[in-house]
């Protein structure tokens, strides 16, 4: 692990805060856009499927309106996302030091196998709809969120390695032919062993399914709030029941699998994170736990204030009986234990937003089998505004994800005995494996073979430097969020067919006027290209 | 099989692809202003409209490529040249912003103010990677663990500032005889006015750069008494440069453009040879340098990295001759676009 440089522990400190505090800025602002990228591209290679089959323009019509809302979120996740490559250099250089050798190759796969697939196509998507053919740009569609799909794998893969590292080995780097110490401090990194164990451990299927889950739940909710307002607006509304038709059939579909797959994701973070799924449920004290449905959790008290819990809940949905022990808190030292309140707050309204969609999109599927869905203003009402909740559920999910994981950056694993259970020390606490180093001495010593966020941190930058950037990005992203609502705004009030009056691109329309035929495309075409 | 020495050439392949690719149409941004009216404005922005999103990801692969195969160099790069990045990202993310957003109002004060942060980002992030070119000759002091001893201050120097303004006239020639090729009339009659005057910009930098490498850094130049083939990137270099003015007499524009390809091309194998076998040079002591043995990821991941490269380029390459295809000929406004 690296070494401190401890002039001022409270300056260290300061960066490392300042520098989880800028992640947390960055990396959440970016994934506004990527679930939304990735559920809207489904339902583009659906609309335009359809338009080819049956030749039908409303399909092509939705199509191309689509892709404009597309194509800017697109573009401003691909601006925000390159921050994100570049700050695991900038503000984790130990970090990156340290896991670059396995993390680097599931990041460099991610750039070559998803990154080129979805911008090249993107510019067919966008700008060739009078370039290619039909089919062509069916291609290109499928394509694109083939390629987003492909990002999302390699960047989950690298995440969850992070979170239960598999197929690799921690060993000391060496100089001149000897084992490297500097300062006193064995130089150790991750080094891959096993690249599919790698890509398949244990926890990278379970969070990959949740996390597309997750987008096309925001994707369809996205798409039946604009359709909910045009209908409520009376507008466009034989476009708007069909995109809402489609969309919540997605959007019922997913929230029920999100649902069955957070169940088993749960059980899987408990055998594989027990400290995270113990702050998830506010679980201080391993016995029979009880399921907190809302409450207050007081890390110094050790207990849920204000809760109100189904007893022996927790233990029935983790070993199907109420009264199985499970591990709390307890079990870990305190230096090795997660913070309480925020993944509990992030975990529970996440879960509970859930449930919501469940029920929002069943009363909806129900009625829209009665035959009233369209009639029923409240619950079109409340669809405009779900899909916040659905960001929310999205962006709350990997908040309660990355902090419940803490003080690990790389989780070391656990000592198990034979049959898999945990191994306690004298005072009953986990532990965790160690890899064996060599002193400059020559003595033989154990490291712990896995790092912690605060030995993660670039050495080498300041807290004034992190704060400054933090303001750029503060400032830049407050106005790109402005920008990207006054814009979207624009495209919404604007509809499937453009303005009638208004030409926002410029001299287009002379051209498409002379077009004519096309009636129902000439809005789109209206500044079509935003990629 | 060295694969250490076969990671460093793909780099420099990745880098020169990024530096050919994004650099015309950094210099379109960078020629932005030479544009009379909003008409042609939008031309030059729709010029580049289809292509930068893809030919930016050149970069992003470079990035994540330097983070697999040499970790201590991309973290000791990154957090050394932490203030010049974060003003990068910012350049960077603010053009993907402004070419987004200039075409949403008709309003001029809006448009004017677009294209002002278009030119602004294209012309800065152009310098700062020419600055970071010039760095990484000059070096940087490292400790023995091989991280940044020094303060931003320290990372600006003659030097740096020289090859940033040479990389600013490279890729506006560049950026201009891509212009000229994708327009017609008045507007390519003045863009060719613009290629003769970038090339000359172009010419005189780099002979003030060439003369200060050759006076002022002789670890650039030590190389090429080990390596006799070297010499024949230079050779390659200057016949590309002069096969520019050339290309433009004789009318053979694609010629030009392929030529400034190549003159990038060759510059960046020049940066390769100075720098191997180091990626970081360390200006204090040559023994803290992170060379491509010491900085670099294990064998295995070496390889793995070989297999994941082998197994996407051909299908890179393939988009990207796709989407050249698609949008080949002259750009003319009323199509969909910006």
């Amino acid at each position: 692990m690296p070494p401190l440089r401890a002039t001022s522990t409270d300056l260290i400190m300061d960066v490392v805060a300042l520098s989880r505090l800028q992640f947390a800025l960055t990396i959440m602002f970016h994934y506004l856009f990527p679930p939304l990228t990735i559920g809207m591209g489904v339902v583009l290679v659906y609309l335009e499927a359809m338009f080819l089959r049956t030749a039908d323009p409303v399909y092509e019509t939705a199509a191309r309106f689509w892709t404009k809302i597309f194509a800017l979120n697109f573009a401003i996740g691909v601006a925000t996302g390159i921050v994100m490559e570049f700050q695991f250099g900038t503000n984790w250089s130990a970090y990156s030091r340290f896991v670059g050798d396995v993390f680097g190759s599931a990041l460099a796969a991610e750039g070559i196998f998803a990154f080129f697939l979805e911008s090249g196509f993107l510019a067919v998507l966008v700008f060739g709809w009078d370039r290619v053919g039909p089919r062509m740009h069916f291609f290109a569609t499928v394509m694109v969120a083939v390629g987003s799909i492909f990002s999302s794998v390699w960047i989950v893969v690298a995440n969850s390695w992070q979170q239960t590292p598999a197929g690799h080995h921690i060993v000391q780097m060496e100089r001149d032919g000897r084992p490297w110490v500097v300062g006193g401090e064995p130089v150790t990194r991750a080094e891959i062993v096993d690249f599919w164990e790698l890509v398949f451990n244990p926890s990278t299927m379970h969070r990959l399914v949740h996390v597309l889950i997750g987008c096309f739940i925001l994707g369809a909710f996205f798409i039946m709030s604009i359709s909910a307002w045009y209908l409520l607006k009376k507008r466009h509304v034989e476009f708007a029941r069909r995109s809402f038709t489609g969309a919540l059939l997605v959007a019922t579909l997913a929230s029920l699998a999100a649902v069955i797959s957070g169940h088993f994701q749960a059980k899987n973070v408990y055998r594989e994170q027990p400290a995270k799924l113990a702050a998830f449920e506010g679980h201080f004290r391993t016995g029979p736990a009880d399921l907190n449905l809302f409450g207050l959790p007081d890390s110094d008290a050790e207990r849920v204030a204000f809760g109100v819990a189904i007893p022996g809940g927790l233990s029935f949905l983790i070993h199907e009986s109420f009264d199985e022990p499970v591990i709390g808190l307890d079990r870990f030292r305190s230096e090795d234990r997660p913070p309480v309140l925020v993944p509990f707050a992030s975990y529970h309204a996440m879960v509970g937003l859930g449930f919501f969609f469940v029920t929002l999109t069943l009363v909806a599927s129900f009625l829209h089998w009665r035959g009233s869905l369209f009639e029923s203003r409240w619950l079109l009402w409340i669809c405009v505004f779900a899909v916040t909740g659905a960001v929310a559920a999205n962006e709350l999910g990997w908040v309660a994800a990355e902090v419940g994981r803490q003080p690990w950056i790389v989780q070391p694993p656990m000592i198990r005995d034979a049959d898999g259970g945990l191994v306690l020390d004298s005072e009953g606490r986990v532990r965790y494996a160690t890899a064996t180093v060599t002193l400059e001495d020559g003595t033989i010593g154990e490291r712990v073979a896995g790092l912690r966020t605060s030995d993660g941190v670039s050495e080498v930058v300041t807290a004034e430097q992190v704060r400054g950037s933090m303001v750029m990005f503060g400032l830049l992203y407050g106005l790109l969020l402005l920008l990207w609502l006054y814009v979207l705004n624009d495209k919404i009030q604007a509809g499937p067919h453009g303005r009638e009056t208004s030409d926002s691109a410029g001299g287009e329309r002379e051209l498409l006027d002379a077009a004519g035929s096309r009636v129902d495309s000439t809005g789109s075409l209206t500044g079509g290209g935003e990629g | 099989m060295d694969l250490a020495l076969i990671w460093f050439a793909l780099l420099a392949a990745l880098l020169a692809g990024y530096a050919i690719l994004d650099g015309f149409d950094l210099g379109v941004g960078i020629l932005h202003p030479l544009a009379r009216t909003d008409g042609e404005r939008r031309l030059f922005v729709n010029v580049i409209g289809p292509l930068w999103d893809g030919n930016e990801v050149w970069l992003v692969t470079f990035g994540g490529a330097l983070f697999a195969m040499f970790p201590e160099a991309y973290a000791t790069v990154l957090s050394a040249l932490y203030v010049p990045f974060m003003m990068l990202l910012c350049a960077l993310i603010l053009r993907a912003v402004s070419l987004e957003f200039r075409g949403k109002s008709t309003s001029p004060a809006w448009r004017r103010l677009w294209d002002l942060v278009f030119f602004g980002s294209s012309l800065l992030a152009t310098f700062l990677f020419g600055m970071a070119v010039g760095g990484a000759l000059v070096g940087i002091p490292l400790d023995e663990r091989g991280l940044f001893m020094g303060r931003f201050v320290d990372l600006v120097g003659p030097y740096p500032v020289l090859v940033g303004m040479l990389a600013v006239a490279l890729f506006a020639m560049h950026g201009a005889i891509f212009l000229f090729l994708k327009t017609e009339g008045a507007v390519q009659e003045r863009l060719g006015r613009w290629m003769w005057h970038s090339w000359g910009s172009f010419l005189v930098l780099y002979m003030l750069t060439t003369m200060y490498t050759l006076v002022a850094i002789p670890r650039a130049t030590a190389n090429f008494e080990h390596f006799r083939w070297a010499a024949g990137v230079v050779v390659v270099n200057v016949l590309a440069i002069a096969n520019i003015p050339r290309a433009l007499f004789a009318r053979k524009y694609a010629q030009a453009f392929v030529s400034s390809s190549v003159t990038i091309a060759a510059m960046v194998g020049l940066l390769a040879l100075a720098l191997f076998p180091n990626v970081v040079t360390a200006s204090n002591d040559s023994a803290h340098s992170l060379t491509i043995y010491n900085a670099s990821s294990s064998r295995t991941t070496l390889v793995i990295g070989l297999i994941i490269a082998g197994t996407g380029f051909p299908f890179v390459l393939a988009y990207t001759g796709i989407v050249y295809w698609t949008f080949r000929g002259k750009v003319k406004l009323g199509e969909t676009g910006y």
